[in-house]
């Protein structure tokens, strides 16, 4: 009763004073913040306007539609130096989303079987990874990505000189060139089948998972996936006619001619980010693993599942919670570092918009530009991530 | 790392505080006591810094006679180092008061980024460098080449322009650090390394692991004046920077040098005795000392000293002064009248 007396005493005393109520004060302190960072911004913003006026440099984004004029090497769409600014700075964009996309997938399957021989029962592996993961953890990125380039471009011949690994398979320091297929239509069809065996063998595992939960047979969705994946495409392309005409790679004055090359630039950027990052992935997966405690092992060992099994059924989805949410950081670093591109001449987005910066002189603009963009980026992959997380995580009921 | 410098200069620009920047360059050297230059980061005969960080070249010793003119002192000059990306936010931040950085002068540059050039203190064009093992005689040859470049500079511009005009295909291979494009170039990675031809000619002599293994190509492929830069906005300093240089070149036509700078004094010649001021008036005019350009000649020496002892025969690049040769030997040097 007499904590009912203060209490409602207490909220007399307030409810007249309108300032001290608690909805005007959450409003208030938003609105104000909301206030100071306009403000802050507007006043940065009109003094850079201001700056910029009275010494003369032009400003604004109209440069995005001027002749570029500079040549690109690495580029997925087509680009010639007549193009404008703007469509350098879309191929740069692709080829960075394109190392960040190829890196994140080999740094996951590298990181998590990194993460598993960690805790190996056998004495090499354990030790061998360990090493890996300390050396790659411990020293710096940009050191590691010299290293890649250096041993590359170093080790390799001149293309003259080129080392033929396969038929019409080129190592020099000029990069790998490898033949590729020229286009036919029946590629188109090979695709349609590829889509098809997958959809399909989704749709077999979830039956199979039905049945398995309703009679406890199981089904072999492995194989039926292998046929439907690989073997039926291969079956529309043989039924085609088999269309292989390779454009092959060859040496025509300096450089190959024909196929496709991977330059020793994008190559190093790679193999860099995918070993450092996996290092740490690796980490990520070890404690995810070990954060499942060692009686549910035993308990699927004493259920009789075998090792695997107990590894893929019961550990790995429950880790996987404790992953996910680190992971996503290791993809976000992953994609911001690949800007060090930069010092080992990879043209990503970053070594394009310096090229720009300084043949504009439009400092600002540009670096506007990228900030946006890499946090466009992160704010993507942060979105997806979260969402995968929400489909993994403990539904409680 | 350098983006957060040019993220650096960049705040600076939208940041700094509208008197920092308006304020005449002038006073701010006199307040500082010194003159800070930009200059590369390490191009042999332009501005390269030995081991104990003793600066020479073309370019140092035009940042040394400006110092000398304003302060009476050629040692009150302070050298910063810039990437080809880095000097020019490094100049309109107000980092440095003067670019003498191998900058070629270009309209898009003096009109867009809010500079003024100076007189051009080098007249240079772009070229090629190849192995000579590779055979190729002229840059005609080289279809598919990859070839190394750094970026942010019009040499990056030239070179896909002149492949574009020949219909030459070729690969560039892009590195901002001099030593990375040059370790690139020298390891095989590019066949051909391009930039403005006293660059190659520094490169071959002070970089490649043996300077006869490489050739320079003949042809020119453009127009390179090489000049020192300030910001708009000052004319006071780009008046003191420009008559600088036109004295240099001018001490070289009147025959007045480092040695002989003090019987000259006495010289019957009007101009000769106006410019070093033994006739009052020049020095009042750009409000500086009237032993100004007495002071840059007496610690520096004229325009073609300095060529000599940094680039020309004096030098280990030994180049001709070909069209750098005053316009009295059918060069483009001149300077126009002090009076």
């Amino acid at each position: 009763m007499a904590v009912d007396a203060r209490g409602s005493l207490g909220a007399a005393a307030t409810r007249g004073v309108w300032w001290r109520e608690e909805r005007f004060r959450f409003w208030a302190s938003q609105v104000l913040g909301v206030a100071v960072a306009a403000g802050l911004i507007g006043y940065f913003w009109h003094n850079a306007a201001v700056n910029m006026a009275r010494q003369g440099i032009a400003s604004g984004f109209g440069f995005l539609n001027r002749e570029a004029g500079f040549e690109i090497s690495t580029t997925l769409v087509s680009y010639t130096p007549a193009d404008t600014y703007g469509r350098a700075l879309v191929v740069g964009l692709l080829n960075t989303l394109l190392v960040a996309a190829i890196g994140c997938v080999f740094t996951t399957i590298f990181g998590v079987l990194l993460g598993i021989a960690r805790l190996s029962g056998n004495w090499l592996l354990r030790k061998v990874t360990l090493w890996y993961v300390e050396i790659f953890r411990n020293t710096p990125l940009l050191l590691q990505l010299i290293v890649w380039w250096d041993l590359i471009r170093i080790s390799a011949p001149g293309p003259r000189q080129a080392w033929q690994i396969f038929p019409s398979v080129f190592v020099s320091n000029r990069g790998l060139a490898f033949p590729v297929p020229v286009w036919h239509e029946a590629y188109v069809w090979m695709s349609a089948a590829l889509l098809i065996g997958v959809l399909a063998t989704l749709g077999v595992a979830r039956w199979a998972k039905h049945r398995q939960e309703r009679t406890g047979a199981q089904f072999h969705t492995i194989w039926a996936g292998f046929g439907l994946i690989v073997l039926f495409p291969l079956a529309v392309f043989f039924a085609a006619g088999a269309p292989l005409d390779l454009d092959k790679p060859a040496l025509a004055g300096f450089n190959f001619r024909g196929g496709t090359i991977i330059s020793p630039e994008f190559a190093a950027l790679l193999f860099g980010l995918i070993a450092n990052t996996s290092a740490f992935v690796a980490e990520i997966v070890r404690s995810g693993i070990q954060a499942v405690s060692w009686g549910q092992t035993e308990a699927a060992s004493a259920l009789g599942l075998r090792q695997g099994h107990v590894l893929r059924l019961v550990v790995l989805p429950q880790a996987v919670r404790v992953i996910i949410p680190p992971m996503t950081s290791e993809y976000l670093s992953l994609t911001k570092n690949s800007s060090l591109a930069v010092a080992i001449g990879f043209a990503d987005f970053v070594s394009v918009a310096n090229t720009e910066m300084n043949q504009t002189g439009q400092a600002v603009e540009v670096i506007t530009i990228l900030m946006a963009v890499y946090l466009t980026i992160s704010l993507l992959i942060s979105a997806s991530m979260n969402l995968y997380n929400r489909y993994v995580a403990l539904v409680e009921r | 790392m350098k983006s957060l410098n040019l993220l650096g200069a960049a705040l600076a620009v939208v940041l700094g505080a509208a008197p920092a920047l308006a304020g005449p360059t002038i006073d701010k050297i006199k307040a500082a006591g010194v003159v800070t230059c930009g200059v590369s980061t390490g191009l042999a005969g332009f501005s390269m810094a030995d081991q104990q960080g003793n600066y020479t070249g073309l370019d140092v010793d035009t940042c040394r006679a400006i110092a000398a003119a304003v302060l009476g002192d050629a040692k009150k000059a302070k050298f910063v180092p810039t990437s080809a990306q880095q000097r020019f936010t490094a100049l309109q931040s107000g980092e440095i008061d003067i670019l003498t950085r191998n900058t070629t002068e270009t309209l898009a540059r003096e009109a867009d980024l809010g500079f003024n050039f100076a007189p051009v203190t080098y007249y240079d064009g772009q070229g090629f460098m190849v192995a000579k093992k590779l055979g190729v005689k002229t840059a005609k040859d080289l279809a598919g080449a990859t070839v190394c470049v750094q970026p942010g500079t019009t040499t990056e511009l030239n070179l896909a322009d002149y492949f574009r005009t020949n219909k030459l295909e070729f690969k560039p291979l892009v590195i901002e650090k001099l030593d990375e494009v040059e370790n690139a170039f020298f390891s095989g990675r590019c066949d051909a390394y391009t930039t403005d031809r006293s660059g190659l000619a520094a490169t071959r002599v002070s970089k490649a692991p043996s300077p006869d293994d490489y050739v320079i190509l003949p042809e020119v492929i453009s127009k390179e004046p090489l000049a020192p830069v300030v910001r708009t906005g000052d004319d006071e300093w780009l008046h003191i920077v420009k008559w600088v240089v036109y004295a240099l070149i001018d001490a070289e036509e009147k025959g007045v040098t480092s040695k002989n700078v003090d019987q000259m004094l006495t010289s019957d010649d009007p101009e000769v005795k106006r410019m070093l001021g033994a006739t009052p008036g020049m020095g009042k005019s750009l409000h500086l000392d009237e032993k100004w350009a007495y002071n840059a000649i007496k610690q520096v020496g004229n325009y073609g000293e300095i060529f000599d002892r940094n680039v020309g025969r004096g030098s280990p690049l030994k180049l001709d002064r070909g069209i750098n040769a005053l316009w009295s030997n059918e060069g483009l040097m001149y300077a126009m009248p002090i009076r």
